[in-house]
């Protein structure tokens, strides 16, 4: 039926894509095509900022200072940090969004192709700007990728070229948002309705919102530290009357909704995945909506516990204490959703399935440390540590990276209409899961003895850990390097895929032929399309 | 196979690593005790928390293990399609984490209130933060000075300096001046910075607060009557190029030792620099007077 439906494709004008570099690539407005350059341009990047943090590892792997000035260090951080939030993950999930949003809910394009094409090619101009701070006078930022006055005040001409570049970064965030809303509210082919989409377009809908409401609270704070910097205001300056504090209020309203923007879209891949290779619905779908929406809701009164150590008063730290608290309660449904999901299932461990089930372990993992850093108490002596170094990549690489590597095992041979080689992603796996392990989690006993993050050197009784976890990281770091070979080798040829991949797969992008010809959806699905895609719930 | 040949590969290294320091104390896995009349109930809390998680781990994790051992469908397991949902299952799910937070937050809020309450301080002391050295002044008292980086280590942390860190005694944890404060009192310190934020943050004593520009923070602790001795921490805010090095080094005296060492630093033209000696040479701190008093 789906070859059918394809065939009728080629008599109409559209005849697969352009020719040319420029008309292809540059001048796209086709949503696969799109999605290909997020992706490609967050593999870039992800490979750029690992290189970063493959620097602040190899100076940390014994103590004293042996190959970079402590002022470069503290550019290494904060620009690993801004490559890999900005650039590798949120790019990565646009990426997949403009692939299968389309493809899952039976739309032919996103709703807003040119500003799609728009919100893209931002991007390499914004980090372009960012990158070639590294070679102005004075270095680039290196006050944290926070960005706190009046530290980051103190920097030289990198500072008005980062604030633009993330200025640019929030234009097409909030661009991809608003395209991933209209599709998804207008574009939806008749039958889907809102509570038949896949868990993956659900998180997308609400991390969308989520981006709409806070980057442009980012795009304020920032501007607030131009004009105190240039124009003589002093918004961060209490010589003027200012607060530094008010910039860290205003930062996390928007820091803390953005971790869970890196991170809804992994609970919507893993909700795809899982069900999938056990073989059986997902558990408890309409639980699972409700879970994200209350995460989303939740993301925007927790943003203090970011800064307990700035004296807040005592009512204030209880607020985001208990609330902070709270959000253990939905996360904990989804991954008993998860898990009940396998329960009774009937498991095959594909790569894609690996990733997601190392997601579950690790990501709750991250959790635990999450909670254990609510405890306001506790939270004095873990923050600013490397326990919160290591909860927060246990939660990203493990959580959000795992996932977007789960979704493109998943749907890669959708993509190319090839498989790809399953020994060399097993091994990609494997390695991964014990490097990153061996990297993140001697982090925690690192802070817990009392190193703080963000030092190039350190004293001589952390030697040993920051030994182990410098391994990992090259261990992680090589291993790496196996993604793109897996991907070039899928794209350039390998067993056909068949229309649907996945044995125990359901999703109207199964209904289409492998690989997803240049136009899909173009009539809408049958109704039989949909109930047969739609899983059971 | 390749499961166990990567294993392999991964506990191999991890042995090399072990085998290799022979000095190495791996004993720095979990935070410290600490020495206040709160630390112990911040630990606690501590350690209440990991086990409470430990616990839900044990029956999460065996859970799923359970499940992905169990349901292989390369053992043949047949999935039962029709298991959906179950509010029943939900409401557990949802109602037993909500009592076991109720249940952490309750000692959690307690302690939150003990940390906070800061009356009846009887020695009192403002920290000043600047790029990078602490400041202290005994307000009571009217003297202050600068604590920075000890010599030595500063000496060996330069890029390429050829010093051994391992050799330099408490490396990047010593300073030139150390704080001094009386156990068995409440000391309530007053911080501030004069240029960028930083953090004042000692782990024995379970207190970090931040030191703000144009900004007065407080916090206080009381040093257990019998732990007289040197308690270090560091910066823990980013601070700019030196922020790693901008330690903190607290010398908790006995009441006695403290009133003869104030009696040393203060102004007075009698104060001999002698009572120095008399005062117990806890550890490798040297308290130099005069030279850096500001």
């Amino acid at each position: 039926m789906a070859h059918a439906a394809h065939a009728d494709h080629a008599d109409h004008e559209h005849h697969g894509p352009p020719k040319g570099f420029i008309q292809r690539w540059v001048m796209t407005t086709n949503h696969k095509d799109i999605g290909t350059l997020y992706m490609v341009f967050a593999g870039l990047m992800f490979f750029i900022g690992g290189a970063m943090a493959l620097v602040i590892r190899a100076e940390l792997f014994q103590p004293g200072l042996q190959f970079v000035d402590p002022q470069f260090f503290n550019s290494m951080t904060t620009a690993h940090a801004l490559m890999m939030v900005f650039g590798a993950v949120m790019p990565a999930w646009v990426g997949v969004a403009n692939w299968m949003i389309p493809l899952q809910i039976g739309a032919p394009d996103m709703a807003l192709p040119r500003m799609n094409n728009f919100s893209f090619w931002i991007l390499p101009f914004a980090f372009l700007l960012l990158i070639s701070t590294l070679f102005v006078p004075g270095g680039s930022p290196a006050g944290g990728w926070t960005l706190y006055p009046p530290l980051t005040l103190q920097g030289g001409d990198a500072l008005p070229m980062a604030i633009f570049a993330v200025h640019m970064m929030g234009i097409s965030s909030i661009m991809g948002a608003i395209n991933v809303i209209v599709t998804l509210m207008n574009m939806r082919a008749p039958g889907v309705t809102l509570l038949r989409m896949p868990l993956f377009c659900w998180t997308w809908l609400i991390t969308a919102y989520l981006l709409i409401l806070v980057m442009p609270v980012l795009a304020g704070a920032v501007t607030m530290l131009l004009t105190d910097h240039f124009f003589g205001t002093t918004f961060f300056s209490a010589a003027g009357g200012g607060d530094p504090v008010l910039y860290q209020h205003i930062f996390w309203f928007f820091g803390h909704p953005e971790v869970y923007i890196l991170i809804l879209p992994a609970f919507g891949v893993v909700s795809e995945i899982i069900p999938t290779f056990s073989r059986k619905p997902l558990f408890g779908y309409e639980s699972m909506v409700y879970a994200t929406a209350s995460i989303g809701f939740l993301s925007f009164i927790v943003w203090a516990h970011h800064m307990f150590t700035v004296g807040m008063p005592l009512a204030g730290q209880l607020f985001f204490m208990l609330t902070t608290m709270m959000i253990a309660v939905p996360t904990g449904v989804k991954v008993f959703n998860w898990s009940a999901t396998m329960w009774k299932g009937s498991i095959s461990f594909e790569p894609p399935m690996l990733f997601a089930i190392c997601f579950l372990f690790l990501f709750t993992i991250g959790g635990f440390s999450g909670l254990m850093l609510a405890i306001t108490p506790a939270d004095f002596q873990y923050h600013d540590t490397y326990f919160v170094v290591a909860h927060f990549h246990y939660v990203l690489v493990p959580g959000a990276i795992f996932a977007i590597m789960a979704g493109v095992y998943y749907w890669l041979p959708k993509w190319t209409g090839h498989m790809y080689n399953m020994t060399l992603a097993k091994w990609h796996f494997w390695m991964s899961t014990i490097f990153v392990n061996v990297l993140f989690f001697p982090q925690h006993f690192l802070g817990l003895a009392g190193m703080p993050r963000r030092i190039p050197d350190y004293s001589t009784q952390f030697a040993e850990w920051n030994m182990v976890s410098s391994i990992g990281a090259f261990g992680f770091g090589v291993s790496q390097l196996m993604f793109p070979i897996a991907i070039w080798q899928c794209v350039k040829g390998g067993a056909r895929a068949a229309d649907k991949v996945w044995e125990g797969a359901h999703g109207l992008e199964w209904e289409l032929p492998s690989p997803a010809p240049y136009h899909t959806w173009e009539s809408p699905p049958s109704m039989a399309q949909i109930e047969h895609g739609a899983p059971a719930h | 196979m390749l499961r166990k040949s990567a294993f392999l590969g991964a506990v191999t290294a991890a042995l090399a690593v072990l085998a290799a320091p022979a000095h190495a104390a791996w004993s720095g896995l979990n935070m410290p005790v600490g020495v206040t009349t709160l630390s112990g109930e911040i630990h606690g809390l501590h350690m209440l928390i990991l086990w409470v998680c430990v616990a839900i781990a044990i029956v999460v994790f065996g859970w799923m293990i359970y499940s992905l051992v169990k349901f292989r469908k390369s053992q043949g397991a047949v999935p039962d399609t029709q298991m959906l949902h179950s509010t029943k299952a939900e409401i557990i799910w949802t109602i037993i984490p909500v009592a076991i937070l109720v249940a952490m937050a309750v000692p959690a809020a307690s302690t939150l209130i003990k940390i906070e309450d800061d009356r009846g301080a009887q020695v009192t002391i403002k920290v000043t933060g600047y790029q990078w050295k602490w400041q202290y002044e005994y307000l009571d008292e009217g003297f202050s000075y600068f604590s920075t980086l000890a010599r030595d280590s500063d000496a060996a942390r330069q890029l390429d300096s050829g010093v051994d860190p391992k050799v330099v005694p408490n490396y990047l944890l010593n300073v030139d001046n150390a704080l001094v404060v009386p156990v068995g009192r409440k000391v309530r310190l007053l911080l501030t910075s004069q240029d960028v934020i930083h953090a004042w943050w000692v782990p024995d004593l379970a207190v970090k607060k931040d030191a703000i520009p144009g900004v007065m923070n407080q916090l206080w602790f009381e040093i257990q009557p019998d732990k007289v001795g040197v308690y270090r921490g560091q910066c823990a805010e980013l601070c700019g190029r030196d922020h790693g090095f901008m330690p903190i080094v607290v010398e908790a005296k006995s009441a006695e030792d403290y009133a003869a060492w104030v009696a040393s630093k203060k102004p007075a033209p009698a104060a001999a620099p002698a009572a120095e000696a008399a005062a117990p040479a806890a550890a490798a701190v040297t308290t130099t007077p005069a030279a850096n008093a500001g």
